[in-house]
């Protein structure tokens, strides 16, 4: 008698246990630690609507904590630990913002799903500029590497990285280069469009619209290979070894059970797969970068070693 | 003449029914939000985006068309009545529309606001269909060193903004100044007196000291005053509209705003305040009844009011020709036509003029409904100040508070405000204006930025700011603002003495 009471309850404790591992795929929350209307955010609702339309997960929770380059949301994202409803989207610019604001929080501390997409960086200059290759910028740079101003994005994030990394690729002192940050995307450009800085270092795609009004030229890009529909070289074809894009990636909340966070892994990967998801990118101009596994986590590891030596050279996060 | 025929085109896009139907909703939305303080128009299109993704392009820029216009007529209704702005473009109504309200003129100070907001969103809209690519070309020759130099303009013409007593307008100015320091500072990355707090490395919101220091320090002041007393403000006195000689000092400061709003509102940093500090001081200083400011002089709600629309028209010159966002709601906006694919740009003319043309006929068919929603609201909301003061301000206090949090849900940000909110309690009790604290947490941070900006560039050379003529008319023009009245007055007292 005692025996079947005993086997009766721990099916309906095996039950009980079994039970949040499906309700994974009924529900879940994504953080996106941006404000609305940002990449970060982009991301986390691009994922939302894809999951839902294919039906991986019936119900997605878009939840924005925005500041300090999202060091506040993950700050709040590790008290999650060990829910796999809990996803959070990051990037590059995380990796630099834990750097910078000295967070005692970073990726390490969350469970790393999987890059999802990269946008590539850019250097693009005035029609009437007189640096017209990357070979003119190099040397530039060398003769007096204060004298080219860049105008970018805000200090140590994605286009403060590129451009450092070029002046060291260039030989020349990158602690010392001229780099003029900008509140965003739209201040920038119109520094770069009224000659107010010697070049401006942008994601591709917002030098884009103006390459086709013949307002700016690009001269150079940081991908592997050539992006098509973009005229000009990689920066390594021009022989400075750079190669970095701004990627975004999906992180889980701190602590995961193995099989839970291959549950995650398995759902990520579905909808990485998913013709809806191909359709989003085209349509956002995001390249598909997928990187699962532990192969993501050495990616990681890298990128905070390539970050933290730029950051500290030019003098970021002391 | 071909721009006309894309506009009559684009009127016939904007006054099919649907689109005079979203383009309805857009401006209340837009009324709504500019009357709450907190929530203001980037973060309402931001929220709507993946709704509106669902509708086809030109119904939903008709809409955001309609909530950024319609939240400048709505922030000057909060700011006249309960001298809290709902968006910090209208800043300066409440010096001179919270006094006139006091005296029972709430009605006309809403009317001239609205017509004033009217005129401007029409002739700056017309000179954005007219001649933005021109404007544009302008607004580009603004280097960093420019923008320096228009910021002493703006620094100067503040004085006015600093009530009867220097010294404590100055106190209030640099509280602003210190305030606006806190956070990431833009060019190095360092941190500034964040105290390793997170919450305080974006530095504090300036929604959030606008709330506390107005909304919330307003509610404090109340509850400390006897009750018995009764209130000071007299609902109503007079007749509900604008009499004549009101309408006559109106309309030059109508078309004086929307001069100085639309072209520096087109400028890469211009944004809707600055306009409106200048439009302030210009009115004082050409008024025959300069006394009358801060005591409820009309001509300072006309012109900031007609400056802060004319500046919202010139934000979208860069964006329509250029996709460059020059502001918060701006950023979004375009964020929203990438999202359909399209990106503003010299080629979105030619690729989809019906856009185009379309979304700014709707501006002009959006301007006449909220001229058509406000003027007949003008009486009906300035019967809010029949409403006892103790029940208003209980539910200021809780919009107030719901808005603030619901900003970015930060339990921190409800924290600043209340803190500002003592603060403002004290400031009032001590007799110390709150308009400067505001004005030097938005042109500190600029002044600072474009300075440091134009001398990084010019590698250390501080003569940037005299070798270029923009910079250097600016400061002359600074510099004669400054030492002018003082000149004129001595020659005066001088010329006086000999006779």
């Amino acid at each position: 008698m005692t025996k079947i009471v005993r086997a009766l309850l721990a099916a309906a404790l095996g039950a009980a246990m079994a039970a949040p591992a499906a309700l994974a795929q009924d529900q879940l929350t994504i953080m996106a630690p941006a404000a609305p209307g940002g990449g970060w955010d982009g991301t986390a609702r691009a994922m939302q609507e894809v999951l839902q339309a294919t039906g991986i997960v019936k119900s997605v929770q878009v939840e924005n904590v925005a500041g300090a380059g999202g060091t506040r949301g993950i700050a709040q994202f590790v008290r999650r630990s060990g829910d796999s409803k809990q996803w959070m989207v990051s990037g590059l610019v995380m990796v630099g913002a834990v750097i910078a604001n000295k967070s005692p929080i970073g990726l390490n501390d969350v469970t790393p799903i999987a890059r999802l997409t990269s946008e590539w960086q850019a250097i693009a200059v005035t029609p009437e500029s007189k640096i017209k290759t990357m070979q003119d910028l190099a040397a530039a740079l060398r003769a007096n590497v204060a004298a080219v101003s860049w105008g970018g994005g805000s200090a140590g994030g994605t286009d403060h990285i590129t451009a450092a990394l070029l002046a060291k690729a260039a030989g020349a002192d990158a602690a010392r280069i001229n780099y003029v940050a900008h509140s965003g995307g739209g201040e920038s450009l119109a520094a770069i469009l009224g000659n107010h800085v010697t070049l401006g270092v942008n994601s591709a795609s917002e030098f884009m619209p103006l390459v086709e009004a013949k307002k700016l030229r690009i001269i150079g890009v940081s991908s592997a290979a050539r992006i098509p529909g973009i005229d000009a070289p990689t920066f390594k074809e021009t022989g400075l070894d750079v190669v970095i894009g701004n990627w975004r990636a999906i992180m889980a909340a701190p602590k995961l059970k193995d099989s839970d966070r291959d549950a995650v892994a398995q759902l990520v990967d579905r909808m990485v797969k998913s013709d809806a998801w191909k359709a989003k990118l085209k349509e956002r101009g995001w390249e598909n970068n997928y990187l699962p596994g532990p192969a993501f986590a050495k990616f990681i590891a890298d990128e905070q070693k390539q970050v933290g030596e730029i950051l500290a050279a030019v003098g970021i996060g002391k | 003449m071909e721009a006309l025929q894309s506009l009559a085109g684009g009127f016939g896009v904007a006054l099919n029914p649907v689109n005079l139907m979203w383009s309805f909703v857009g401006v209340l939305c837009g009324t709504l939000i500019g009357i709450l303080p907190g929530i203001g128009p980037a973060l309402t299109i931001a929220l709507l985006l993946p709704v509106t993704y669902k509708l086809d392009p030109v119904a939903s820029f008709v809409i955001f068309g309609g909530i950024y216009y319609g939240a400048m007529f709505g922030s000057s209704t909060t700011a006249i009545l309960v001298n809290t702005p709902g968006e910090t473009g209208s800043l300066v109504t409440t010096i001179d529309g919270h006094r006139m309200a006091r005296k029972g003129r709430a009605p006309a100070a809403l009317a001239t606001a609205a017509i004033g907001s009217f005129v401007a969103g029409v002739i700056g809209t017309a000179m954005l269909a007219l001649v933005a690519p021109e404007v544009v070309k302008l607004a580009l020759l603004f280097g960093p060193a420019d923008y320096f130099a228009l910021m002493c303009v703006a620094f100067v013409a503040v004085s006015s903004l600093l009530g009867s007593s220097l010294l404590r307008g100055l106190l209030a100015l640099f509280i602003g100044l210190a305030l606006g320091l806190v956070g990431i500072d833009q060019q190095t990355g360092a941190a500034r007196f964040a105290f390793g707090q997170l919450d305080l490395l974006d530095g504090i919101g300036i929604t959030v000291v606008v709330v506390g220091l107005f909304a919330v320090g307003e509610a404090l002041y109340q509850a400390t005053l006897p009750r018995a007393g009764g209130s000071t403000v007299t609902p109503l006195d007079g007749p509900a509209r604008m009499t004549a000689a009101e309408w006559s000092r109106s309309w030059k400061p109508w078309l004086r705003g929307t001069a100085i709003g639309f072209p520096l509102g087109a400028v890469p940093a211009g944004g809707t305040e600055l306009p409106t500090f200048i439009s302030y001081q210009t009115e004082k200083r050409l008024s025959p009844r300069p006394e009358e400011f801060g005591d409820g002089a009309i001509e300072g709600v006309a012109g900031p009011e007609a400056a802060n629309n004319a500046a919202v028209a010139g934000v979208l010159v860069p964006l329509l020709t250029l996709g460059i966002p020059t502001s918060a709601t701006a950023a979004i906006m375009l964020a929203a036509f990438q999202q359909y694919g399209l990106q503003p740009g010299p080629l979105l003319f030619g690729t989809r003029p019906d856009l185009v043309w379309g979304l700014i006929a709707s501006l002009f068919i959006g301007n006449a409904m909220l001229l058509v929603l406000n003027l007949p609201l003008a009486g009906l909301w300035a019967r809010l100040l029949y409403i006892p003061a103790p029940w208003l301000h209980g539910g200021i206090l809780l919009f107030a508070a719901l808005g603030v949090y619901g900003v970015n849900r930060s339990l921190f940000d409800v924290g600043v405000m209340t803190a500002c909110g003592v603060l403002g309690l004290i400031m009032r009790r001590l007799d110390v204006p709150l308009a400067p604290v505001i004005v030097g947490m938005i042109l500190g941070p600029m002044a600072e930025v474009q300075f440091r900006r134009a001398v990084q560039i010019a590698q250390g050379d501080l003569w940037v700011f005299v070798t270029r003529p923009i910079s250097l008319s600016l400061l002359l023009i600074a510099l004669a603002l400054l030492i002018g009245p003082v000149l004129w007055r001595r020659a005066r007292a001088n010329a006086g003495s000999k006779a």
